[in-house]
């Protein structure tokens, strides 16, 4: 077996608003290059083979495992981490509802919960569990995450508004 | 009554918002720039000889560093039981076990160059389950297992596959069947499983020139794998350091050291450069350590009223291919063997098993979710051949203060919790008295069935902890101490301890979150529930400590006796004339003349703490004292069978346990709920799948079933506090509590919904089909 080697290529990234010029290996994943080129290890790999979904971002505001991604796909897309939430509604209701533990799901977690709340501003429990049944929590018993959740869902029901 | 101010509390995490927010730092994630990578090579095979390996196409690969094999640096390590090669040395005796090791600038090349090490393995036959490893004829797993270095009470039986037996004899057994006037007798079986901690398992490691040992590890047990690397490698103990930042989940599989070694061994040979050896998922699940699996047997003696009079327990724990932690887990289970009930005989044989499966290590409970599996799904067997409600059985049985254990410990207030009251407090909950134990309608039923627990800890009896408290000038305080944050909360728990006894505010109190072993006092180990007790009694030693060098200041200061002077709300101030005294603040660091010159200097708490009162049991009757205390607790899982298709859904799991003090309660809860939801999962899908040939069938989430969101049911969970004396506030262990009466409480509901016993977990509907099928043509037979 020989190994071909591949040349890498420049590329520029819109991440959390900004745009970051990377090189990397065609077959590098978008979750390594977030991690170990951007240094964003907010998203964590649980298994990288798309099962878990500890390593979730936004891709144009719609939860994406960064794991099964290639890094040269996200071209052109707008990529959110956890680096790039501050002060949401879904993360404080994580710190309020106690939705973690170790923490280690916890990014991967509220990236989808955040687009769920976005995308689904009237999202019941089936459209609820199809989402969040993605991601693998080992800690908690997932009711504080349902809990989180869903008070972010009906606290914008009452507000009447559905926020960003 | 004493006030508590902290206690009691839900004060929020101490590391909350950088968990949020991505912040918070796993070991994987500190900046690796100009480190190599290692990638194991790991064998194909469960049972074999290494016929060769050819590492030279691996050596030419882009980037390769340094390919090793077990002859590099032939060694056993493994506690208690020295019996396992870092990397295997001419045999592989599991499928997952690394055979040779790569290092390389990259991990992809590393990852590339592993694929080109050219293992040869002649075969041997697979010992698949302990039940077959301790057949006569059964292959040896070990051939030279008298050969083995021991570190602790260990009894391995030479020319067999038993790694450990431990016994239990109390009582008259003869005796016990002559009263007996009904005897049950049943076999039970639960595979390997695994922790599944989303943080799969990672190690660093350097040596530098001056000979200094830098490791950094995902780890529960970071003061053991400096101790063990010092053993194992003969470096002294001064010379290593391990750092432990914030760990993703551990539930005992990361108590033991395995990357470590490894990583190592490959930065020995690239000149001690630092090299990372992450786990893939797959190798987490089956090259590192696993969750034990047990075959067992157990037989009942009963007087009609229900009383208890003979026990005879047998378990087989298939400890996988090398014995770690499962040959204390096999003692654990024995120690406790009866479940929290009054038996006056005793006989119990318990073996751990080498077998060509991973090898097992602790996990949350400790061979308790086993046992009590066993012990509880008997319990109901006998319930129902005695025709007695199934939790009153339980109640007039259930063990208290002047009751002996198996291991003839004589209980009192302090020393076990009150089970009774957490059994008449469940059937509250769950509204046992009101609503009948099964509901048919249609083809849906609806059940209840019930389990209680018992848990001590197999500590040393030498096991501590220690902690310093370190004053800030502005009167807040850091405290510095041994205890991993694996997500259990623990640092959140003794901020509330420190605050407590200084009468702070929690929020002045900051714990440190990374252990370092150089600069933290020691602790023993982040497990077996006892890190609030050991750190908490170091923790508010040195709170006392730090409040006495306050009250010597200010006693200067305000010109009085210190034993008139009183610490709380940030000042130190008179007893009897709270009006006059001074900030902490102005005295933390001492207190500043107009001069310049302070009275005294920084104030710096210092406290320790070691286990009283152990004793190892002996050999012959398991007579002795295993551990501090025996938290109970009493748990309830309702499903809805569905007759048809033969699926279920947990609707309500319950529990009631003594946390003696529930000192955070969102916190309570969450260990509670998350080790409930942990318990169904394994008990209702999570299993290992070999084929014959000993090889893992399922090593990834995508074919290794867990509870998922949606599979959560409703739970409910209460406590009650009975005091342990020797602890802070009196608080008991609670973090594996959880999970130990599910796999009991899902079997008993389901062996009621479905007529018939399910005595072997994983309880899917595929299991439940197989069982029926089994079964046809004999009647409810529960
Ligand atoms: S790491 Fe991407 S789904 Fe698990
Ligand atoms: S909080 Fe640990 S895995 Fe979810």
């Amino acid at each position: 077996m020989t190994i071909p080697r591949i040349p890498k290529v420049s590329i520029d990234l819109l991440v959390n608003n900004e745009m970051r010029n990377v090189v990397v290996r065609p077959s590098d994943t978008l979750l390594r290059v977030l991690r170990e080129v951007l240094g964003l290890t907010g998203a964590k790999p649980g298994c990288e083979n798309g099962d878990c979904g500890s390593c979730t971002v936004l891709i144009d505001g719609w939860p994406m495992k960064s794991c099964i991604m290639l890094a040269v796909e996200a071209v052109n897309q707008q990529i959110t981490t956890i680096e790039g939430l501050k002060d949401t509604p879904i993360q404080n209701a994580f710190l309020e509802q106690w939705a973690f533990q170790c923490g280690y799901c916890t990014p991967g977690f509220i990236m989808n919960c955040h687009a769920l709340v976005n995308i689904h501003p009237d999202a019941n429990d089936k459209v609820i569990q199809e989402w969040l049944e993605s991601n693998i929590c080992r800690c908690t018993g997932y009711e504080e995450i349902e809990a989180a959740v869903k008070s972010v869902l009906s606290k914008q029901r009452s507000d009447g508004r559905y926020s960003h | 009554m004493r006030q508590f101010l902290a206690i009691g509390t839900s004060v929020p995490r101490q590391e909350a918002s950088e968990k949020v927010t991505g912040i918070a730092k796993y070991t994987n994630d500190i900046n690796t720039t100009g480190l190599l990578h290692v990638k194991m090579v790991t064998s194909s095979c469960a049972h074999g000889t290494i016929v060769s390996i050819d590492t030279s196409k691996a050596r030419k690969a882009p980037g390769v560093r340094a390919v090793l094999t077990g002859r590099d640096f032939p060694i056993l390590t493994g506690s208690p039981l020295a019996d396992r090669p870092p990397i295997a040395i001419d045999k592989v005796r599991y499928h997952g076990e690394p055979v040779a090791v790569v290092v390389a600038d990259q991990e992809y090349q590393a990852m590339n160059a592993a694929k080109l090490v050219d293992v040869a393995y002649h075969p041997l036959p697979v010992v698949n389950s302990p039940t077959e490893a301790i057949r006569s004829q059964a292959p040896l797993v070990h051939e030279n297992l008298a050969s083995y270095k021991r570190f602790e009470a260990v009894y391995p039986v030479p020319g067999t596959n038993i790694a450990n037996h431990v016994k239990i004899r109390k009582g008259d057994m003869q005796k016990g069947w002559a009263e007996s006037d009904v005897a049950i007798e049943a076999s039970f079986s639960i595979p390997q499983s695994d922790h599944a901690a989303m943080e799969t398992r990672c190690a660093t490691a350097e040596i530098k020139p001056n000979g200094r040992v830098e490791i950094y590890s995902a780890s529960q047990s970071p003061y053991v794998i400096r101790d063990m690397l010092s053993l194992f490698f003969s470096i002294d103990p001064s010379q290593i350091v391990v750092h432990t930042p914030l760990v993703g989940g551990a539930f005992g599989g990361k108590a033991p050291v395995q990357l470590e070694f490894i990583a190592y061994l490959a930065s020995k040979a690239v000149g001690g450069r630092k090299v990372k050896l992450v786990n893939s998922r797959e190798e987490d699940f089956i090259t590192s350590p696993v969750h034990i699996g047990l075959d067992a047997k157990v037989k009942l003696g009963a007087t009609k009223q229900g009383k208890i009079v003979a026990a005879e327990i047998t378990y087989l724990f298939d400890g996988g291919a090398y014995s770690d932690r499962a040959a204390i887990i096999t003692r654990a289970a024995a120690q406790d063997c009866t479940g929290p009930y009054r038996i006056d005989n005793v006989h119990c044989d318990s073996f751990c098993m080498y077998t060509n499966h991973p090898y097992a290590t602790s996990f949350r409970g400790f061979g308790h979710p086993e046992l009590t599996f066993v012990i509880e799904r008997a319990m109901d067997i006998l319930a129902a051949r005695l025709n007695l409600d199934p939790l009153t059985l339980r109640r007039q049985i259930a063990i208290g203060p002047g009751d002996t254990t198996p291991t003839q410990t004589v209980l009192t207030t302090s020393n076990v919790g009150n089970l009774a009251q957490c059994i008449d407090k469940l059937k509250e909950i769950i509204r046992w008295n009101d609503e009948p134990q099964v509901v048919v309608e249609g083809h849906k039923v609806r059940t209840k069935g019930v389990s209680c627990f018992w848990k001590n800890s197999s500590t040393p009896t030498d096991a501590g902890a220690g902690a310093v408290l370190l004053l800030n000038r502005d009167g807040s305080a850091r405290l510095v101490c041994g205890a991993v944050e694996i997500g259990q909360g623990t640092k959140t728990v003794l901020s509330q301890i420190v605050a407590e006894r200084m009468k702070m505010n929690v929020d002045q109190i900051y714990v440190e979150m990374e252990v370092n072993t150089d600069t933290c006092p020691e602790h023993w180990k982040t497990v077996a529930s006892r890190s609030t007790l050991l750190v908490g009694r170091a923790a508010l030693a040195a709170a006392d400590d730090a409040i006495r060098q306050l009250r010597h200041i200010a006693s200067v200061v305000l010109g009085c006796s210190a034993d008139h002077l009183e610490i709380g709300f940030g000042r130190v101030y008179q007893k009897d004339n709270p009006q006059i005294g001074v900030q902490i603040s102005e005295i933390a660091h001492g207190y500043r003349l107009p001069n310049g010159n302070t009275i005294g200097s920084q104030v710096i708490g210092r406290g320790s703490y070691t286990m009283r009162d152990l004793t190892s049991l002996d050999p012959e009757t398991g007579k002795g004292n295993p551990g501090p205390e025996w938290g109970v607790g009493a748990q309830a899982v309702e499903v809805e069978f569905d007759t048809k298709d033969l699926t279920y859904r947990v609707v309500r799991a319950s529990a009631v346990i003594d946390a003696g003090k529930v000192m955070n309660p969102k916190a309570a809860r969450g260990q509670m709920t998350g080790g409930m939801s942990m318990g169904l999962s394994f008990a209702s899908r999570e299993a290992f799948l070999y084929n014959k040939a000993g090889i893992i069938q399922n090593p990834r989430f995508r074919t290794y079933k867990d509870h998922r969101y949606g599979d959560h049911p409703e739970y409910l969970v209460d406590f009650v506090e009975t005091p342990h004396l020797e602890a802070p506030y009196g608080l008991r262990g609670i973090g594996e509590h959880g999970v130990i009466g599910m796999p009991a409480a899902l079997a008993n509901s389901l062996s009621l919904a479905t007529g018939i016993a399910m005595n072997r977990l994983p309880l899917t509907p595929e299991a439940i089909w197989r069982e029926k099928k089994e079964n046809t043509g004999d009647s409810f037979r529960f």
